[in-house]
């Protein structure tokens, strides 16, 4: 017991407090009233009071010595700590913290500035000093620097309870003796270099029970204003001693609790001014982050501060910004838990009032107070309603900033609402849509329906894109491209593969019907390709007559005369349209056969018609019953589905009928077989836009196959010798026809499937699309 | 209303994914991953001009129908370490276009906020920002 060892701070503490009860002066003795009252004052229950006594000695004495008070003040620090109550526990507990007597208003004060001063204030709050206006968070600071030693919740918790408890322990207990001796100390106060620490005690119901005299001694001795006492008394003073990170932790409670005190604002201003020598300036993030980061606070609370004090969001602090967030960081190193968001105290527009306001006030330089009196009540009316506006103020405008500086996204995104706004939702068709590059009329159908079914896509740059579009219209229009059918959509690589396709520029007209053909639910939006010419019916012989003149250029019209007529003859891969036509009756088949040949002259390839056709006509009889026979054969064979294996089957048989017929009949039925295919391939081609090119090629091919042939074939009449060589050739050519054309068909086959399976798709992204073009 | 929202940084790892508990999140961990296919296939198919604007709203990405669940994919990719967020709303057919440009404003206004915090890594993930966190709170229970 008696090897109690003291810190200097409770050395000085526990001199002062001595001195205090020291009311004989005796330097020895205490007077056991004044201790006692002390011990109340340190808020622990009697028995612990009595127990203390015991413990050091001062039961056993009868008196409080030097010693004993000592012990008996480190046993009361001890007991508020919360350690249970030993002997041993004086001299093992580390870091014990000053036992504290009632509850003080020294709230950003150290615990033992707060109590030094709250033992000799308490005299005077016991005698009813002036409470501080509560709302004023002293109370706070004095519930929670008494209450130091319960957890730190927030200092609201706190505030409530404490100082309506602390007062009422010490003011009705006060004997009446008590008084008097109140008013020694006043006086004693006064006279104490502690600069007599105001009544920082809120002895708000108590005060009043206190006796008016002692009223009207405190008062009088108490600095005028009691925010004033407070503010001068408070122990700045005392905490003049300790250091900046004392400081930092007596800070902790504000006033409302958030409030800076002059002494505190000075200390952040000047850290201001170590890293940003203008005050007028800014603190960049990194440094701010630097100095901030030295608090060891952890960086998910420092972002938090950050958020909350940079209120601007510019990733840089003003000097208020600054204050605030330096204060938050000291809240949060004393315990206090960050708010939800910046307190009104430390808006930056309201810590300069403060500053103006709380100017007169401290004398004290380095030691904060926790003297929230430095608001002046007057302050305080405005302070809320400029907070309760000025955060809306600064929202709005934030928001109007966040708007208009933020101008990247801002310009972008209104960039959007103008592009958007206007456009129909439903209709719109403003919004980009993946480009194809390679045009057509169904592609464009295809955009068009997409841009219609969604609104939102891509709505970046609507007139960028629109007018690509518009390119790629214009483009389609002025130059035919290609299988439309082909170009569904994205990425159907039978598009592709025909877009390459150079030759498929040439005929708009045949490339539009067959576009129109294939894909007649996509016309809607663009106007239907134009109608072919009308020599484009489906006569097999006016397409011939295109193709032929177009690409073999050796072709001549002579084909296109035929509409009614049969088809010249020499093609065997020709479809058998014509030849529907042609077969009703066996005399328009002769007729057919001797005009065809007619006009076979007219062209080259069906030059030899004209032997043909004599030969036919010799054979007029016999062939009608073979092209009667083959011509049904034929027809039904070509209006099969697939005509391409019928007719080859066609051609074959009547090529195998030619054969066997060893006579002109063989031939002219040949001739009018082959007559009969031509405009199917022809027809087939007009559908499909693509294999048109091919079908022209080989169908030019096969026409001068066939001409060859039946060039060769009016000769056989004339030698046997060359008809068998011809027919031989004939079949030969035939042969390698029929092979072309399959392959042509199975292309054609092909294409066709991909058209379906693309239009399906088509129909299908439509159905998804739909419910999404009010998006 | 959004039923989830992500923010993904450019490396395709979420920096920030929230998503209301009712439904699976690994399903939606999946979708906005998958979304991601659909932002990087806009971005191509815009072409090289619009990627020069620093944020590109993209829109509707994809509609997927699950469980008359709505699901409405907009990205936004940012220059800088690109960020595509998506928002997965469940609407009730017809949020208005307009809303949802509006929730990826404020989405993105705050996301600007984060990164303006000096505190934050680029790269972390955002845990740390209350407000971020109401934001996105708000913009899921608010009803388009």
């Amino acid at each position: 017991m008696e090897g109690l060892t003291l810190s200097d701070a409770e050395q000085k503490y526990y001199s002062d407090l001595f001195s205090y009860c020291d009311i004989e002066s005796t330097k020895k003795v205490v007077v056991n009233g004044r201790v006692l009252e002390l011990f109340r004052a340190a808020q622990l229950p009697n028995d612990v009071v009595l127990q203390i006594m015991e413990l050091c000695g001062a039961t056993r004495l009868g008196y409080f010595g030097r010693s004993q008070f000592y012990i008996a003040l480190k046993l009361v620090a001890v007991a508020q700590s919360g350690f249970p109550l030993r002997v041993e526990s004086i001299n093992t507990v580390k870091d014990l913290p000053l036992p504290r007597f009632v509850a003080s208003k020294n709230e950003q004060e150290s615990r033992h500035a707060a109590s030094y001063s709250s033992d000799s204030e308490n005299q005077g709050s016991y005698s009813g000093v002036i409470p501080p206006p509560p709302g004023r968070g002293q109370v706070k600071k004095g519930s929670v620097s008494h209450d130091t030693v319960q957890p730190r919740t927030s200092a609201d918790a706190q505030e409530p309870a404490s100082p309506v408890v602390s007062p009422q322990q010490s003011p009705p207990t006060s004997p009446h003796t008590w008084r008097k001796h109140s008013r020694h100390p006043s006086g004693g106060n006064s006279e104490r270099p502690l600069a007599g620490p105001g009544p920082f005690w809120s002895p708000f119901g108590e005060a009043q029970s206190g006796s008016s005299a002692g009223d009207a001694v405190w008062s009088g001795h108490s600095p005028p204003p009691p925010q004033e006492n407070w503010d001068q008394t408070t122990v700045r003073t005392v905490a003049s001693a300790t250091t900046a990170i004392e400081i930092r932790r007596q800070s902790s409670s504000y006033d409302d609790p958030w409030k800076i005190t002059d002494e505190q604002r000075q200390y952040y201003v000047n850290q201001f001014k170590t890293i940003q020598p203008d005050l007028n300036g800014f603190i960049p993030g990194s440094a701010a982050k630097e100095f901030f980061t030295k608090s060891k606070l952890p960086i998910l609370e420092l972002s938090h501060i950050w958020e909350l004090s940079d209120f601007d969001k510019d990733g840089a602090l003003t000097l208020d910004e600054f204050c605030a967030a330096f204060h938050l960081v000291v809240a949060r190193k004393n315990g206090y838990d960050l708010p939800e968001k910046l307190p009104e105290s430390l808006m930056p527009k309201l810590i300069d009032l403060e500053d103006s306001a709380d100017v007169g006030d401290q004398p004290g330089e380095v030691g904060y107070s926790g003297s929230p009196a430095e608001a002046p009540p007057s302050k305080s009316p405005s302070m809320p309603s400029l907070n309760q506006t000025w955060p809306e103020l600064n929202q709005s405008s934030e928001q109007w900033e966040t708007f208009s500086e933020r101008s990247s996204s801002s310009q972008t995104l209104t960039q959007f609402d103008s592009n958007i706004a206007p456009a129909d939702p439903d209709t719109a068709i403003v919004h980009p849509v993946p480009i194809r590059m390679t045009p057509s009329k169904i592609h464009m159908q295809e955009m068009e329906l997409k841009r219609t079914g969604s609104d939102h896509t891509n709505p970046t740059s609507p007139l960028l894109v629109k007018p690509s579009d518009l390119s790629e219209e214009n483009k389609i229009n002025s130059s035919v491209k290609f299988a439309s059918g082909n170009t569904v959509a994205d990425g159907y690589s039978s598009s592709d593969s025909f877009t390459s396709d150079p030759e498929q520029i040439g005929s708009n007209v045949t490339r539009q019907r067959s576009h129109s053909g294939t894909s007649p639910d996509n016309t809607a939006p663009p106007p239907p390709p134009p109608r072919p010419q009308p020599s484009h019916s489906r006569s097999s012989s006016l397409d011939m007559n295109r193709t032929f003149t177009v690409t073999t250029g050796q072709q001549q019209a002579g084909v296109v005369a035929h509409p009614p007529a049969v088809p010249p003859r020499p093609q065997p891969s020709q479809a058998p349209g014509p030849a529907v036509h042609r077969p009703v009756d066996a005399d328009g088949l002769i007729t057919h056969t001797s005009t065809s040949p007619q006009q076979i002259p007219e062209q080259p390839n069906f030059a030899d018609f004209s032997q043909f056709e004599v030969f036919a006509a010799s054979n007029v009889n016999e062939e009608q019953d073979d092209e009667a026979e083959k011509h049904p054969e034929v027809l039904p064979a070509e209006k099969a589905s697939d005509p391409a294996s019928s007719l080859r089957v066609a051609k074959t048989d009547s090529k195998t009928e030619e054969k066997t017929a060893a006579s002109a009949p063989a031939n002219v039925s040949k001739g009018t077989t082959p007559l009969a295919p031509p405009p199917k391939p022809v027809r087939r081609r007009l559908k499909s836009e693509d294999e048109l090119r091919p079908e022209v090629d080989e169908h030019t091919q096969k026409t001068g196959v066939l001409a060859a042939v039946l060039a060769s074939q009016p000769s056989i009449p004339r030698s046997v010798g060359k008809d068998k060589k011809a027919i031989q050739a004939s079949i030969r050519r035939n042969k390698e026809t029929n092979t072309v054309l399959a392959r042509l068909n199975s292309e054609l086959q092909q294409q066709l499937k991909d058209v379906l399976e693309e239009r399906i798709s088509l129909e299908v992204q439509l159905e998804q699309l739909r419910p999404f073009s009010h998006l | 209303m959004a039923v989830c929202i992500a923010v993904i940084a450019k490396e395709n790892y979420p920096l920030y994914i929230r998503s209301t508990p009712t439904e699976n999140k690994l399903k939606f961990h999946y979708m906005v991953h998958t979304s991601l296919d659909v932002v990087d296939e806009k971005i191509s198919a815009m072409g090289k001009a619009l990627v020069d604007q620093r944020e590109l709203y993209l829109g509707l990405l994809y509609p997927t129908e699950d469980y008359k669940v709505y699901l409405s994919g907009q990205g936004v990719c940012q220059g800088g370490p690109t960020v595509a967020r998506c928002t997965l709303g469940s609407d009730n057919l017809k949020p208005l276009r307009r809303k949802k440009k509006e929730m990826f404003r404020k989405l993105h206004n705050s996301y600007t906020d984060v990164m303006c915090n000096p505190f934050y890594n680029p790269g972390d993930r955002i845990q740390s920002s209350r407000a971020f966190d109401n934001m996105v709170t708000s913009m899921m229970i608010q009803v388009c």
